[in-house]
């Protein structure tokens, strides 16, 4: 039996860091994954024994659970911390919170953090395989991952595939994920958004900006909307979100001038009539709902590469635990 | 490393030792009603369809045929590192609720592969009984569970250092078997 080695490493920290290959060693493995949530009995018992904590410093809802789902159907025993009523209110810096969560003998830590490298930060100090599920403004990777695993899915490759990501991509942690993956595995890439949200030289990472929606909108094989988080208003990165929807609001309309076979993803939580009217949320392109039926595959495909390790980073995570 | 390779079956041998198998398991299944193969994952998958098309012929309808990939039931994950290729599972049509399944694999070894099996089996549903049925079984003193055939094509007993190797058309470009002794490096004198 062939067997290939799985060299994602100890952790995963971001798209940025991986090469094209270990990207599609985790797509094709997330492919069986999928079936293993259609079965009468959701468990498989490949982490049996296995300890994760989920720390998010950040709300979240579909990230975690999703999470969680996977790491329950691999039978691995979970932990849930939330940074509302845990020590971090008292005071603990992180480093302090993961060492005490090792010192309860723990194996793997899924981190969601306010702060742009927390996860890397936290990465390289302790032992346990970390897996960034969003820091900052920098990476979230299983987002990234599940957008790829999606439009494989539906384009049948990557490969030359246009994609635009329309919205807030100067804060977008998702978007950084997506343009990463997607170059990596040859991908044409395009943004689109107000200026003000557009990070000054992000043609540099070998993107085409567009200014006009509607060009994005002729242009692209999949649009990946992105959400315009309400506090963006409030600093004035835009004027008021009516005047978004105007501008940059992906609407039926709109998807006249589109490709028959545009597809349509958003990470979720969708502001409908903000960033995208309803009947496009809901309409045919939308593989909205696919997203995070793929989103609970990849999770678990990560989980089970990075439980196996390789003999170099088992080596590597002994060094760190004892210096 | 010199590798021999010794033929055990040639194909009209694996193909006659194929049709008494059929028989065998239609026997004991009382006929095709609720009979079911799952063959595992990789040429398990292939000696399954063989065996479901001499169903077929002796018995004018072929049995629902499902595949099985036991990487995630594996009880050394934990020992060998970086994790193997995971295939994909696949039921047949009807499930195996109330069914009889028969397991199809090419070598019976250690019995570790079965074991997984039948657990992943039952995380799918409850047959009403479960059948084993393999190519080659590497005799019951190389076993590792208390895990014994139903049906075999063909019984051999070999040292821990040989191999057995089950060729089919899909993936080799025949059928046979063969046993593949891995020989010591001969030192130069």
């Amino acid at each position: 039996m062939s067997r290939l080695v799985s060299d994602l490493g100890k952790d995963l920290v971001g798209l940025e860091p991986l090469s094209a290959n270990q990207i599609r060693t985790v797509l094709d493995t997330a492919e069986p994954f999928k079936e293993i949530s259609e079965r009468p009995i959701k468990k498989v018992p490949v982490l049996r024994g296995k300890t994760i904590v989920n720390l998010f410093f950040e709300p979240s809802t579909r990230t975690r659970v999703s999470f969680e789902f996977a790491e329950k159907r691999l039978s691995a025993d979970t932990v849930n911390v939330t940074a509302a009523g845990s020590s971090v209110v008292k005071g603990e810096t992180l480093v302090d919170t993961a060492r005490n969560m090792e010192a309860m003998r723990i194996d793997m830590v899924v981190m969601r953090h306010i702060a742009s490298g927390a996860a890397r930060f936290l990465a390289e100090r302790i032992p346990s395989n970390v897996i960034n599920a969003g820091d900052g403004w920098h990476e979230h990777p299983t987002q990234g991952l599940l957008d790829l695993l999606t439009i494989r899915d539906h384009k049948g490759r990557i490969e030359g595939t246009r994609v635009c990501i329309v919205g807030d991509i100067l804060h977008s942690r998702v978007a950084r994920s997506n343009i990463y993956g997607l170059l990596k595995l040859g991908a044409e890439v395009g943004v689109c958004g107000p200026p003000t949200l557009l990070p000054v030289g992000i043609q540099e990472l070998g993107v085409q900006v567009f200014r006009r929606v509607e060009e994005a909108i002729e242009w692209a094989d999949v649009l990946n909307v992105l959400r315009l988080q309400l506090e963006r208003m409030q600093s004035g990165f835009v004027p008021s979100l009516r005047e978004y929807n105007r501008f940059y609001g992906v609407s039926s309309a709109r998807l006249e001038r589109a490709r028959e076979d545009l597809l349509i993803l958003h990470p979720g939580p969708i502001n409908r009539g903000v960033e995208m009217d309803s009947d496009v949320a809901d309409g045919p392109r939308s593989v909205i709902l696919n997203q995070v039926t793929n989103g609970v595959a990849v999770r678990m495909a990560v989980l089970y590469l990075l439980a196996g390790g390789t003999p170099e980073t088992a080596e590597s995570a002994k060094h760190a635990a004892e210096s | 490393m010199a590798q021999t390779r010794t033929p055990l079956m040639d194909e009209r041998a694996v193909r006659r030792a194929l049709s008494r198998m059929a028989r065998e398991i239609v026997e004991r299944a009382a006929g095709t009603g609720r009979l079911v193969l799952m063959g595992i994952h990789r040429r398990g998958d292939e000696i399954a369809a063989l065996l479901g098309e001499e169903i077929r012929k002796a018995e004018g309808t072929p049995p629902p045929i499902g595949s099985l990939d036991i990487t995630l039931y594996r009880d050394d994950l934990a020992v060998i590192g970086p994790r193997p290729v995971v295939g994909e599972s696949r039921l047949p049509a009807g499930g195996i609720d109330g069914q009889v399944v028969v397991i199809v694999d090419d070598v019976l070894y250690t019995g570790r592969t079965i074991r997984a099996a039948l657990d992943e089996l039952m995380d799918w549903g409850r047959p009403t009984r479960i059948y084993l049925c393999v190519l080659v079984d590497r005799g019951s003193a190389a076993r590792e569970l208390p895990i014994q055939p139903d049906s075999v094509g063909r019984t051999v007993e070999l040292s821990h250092g040989k191999r057995v190797d089950v060729l089919v058309p899909e993936l080799d470009g025949q059928l046979a078997v063969e046993i593949v002794g891995i020989e010591p490096p001969v030192e130069d004198t």
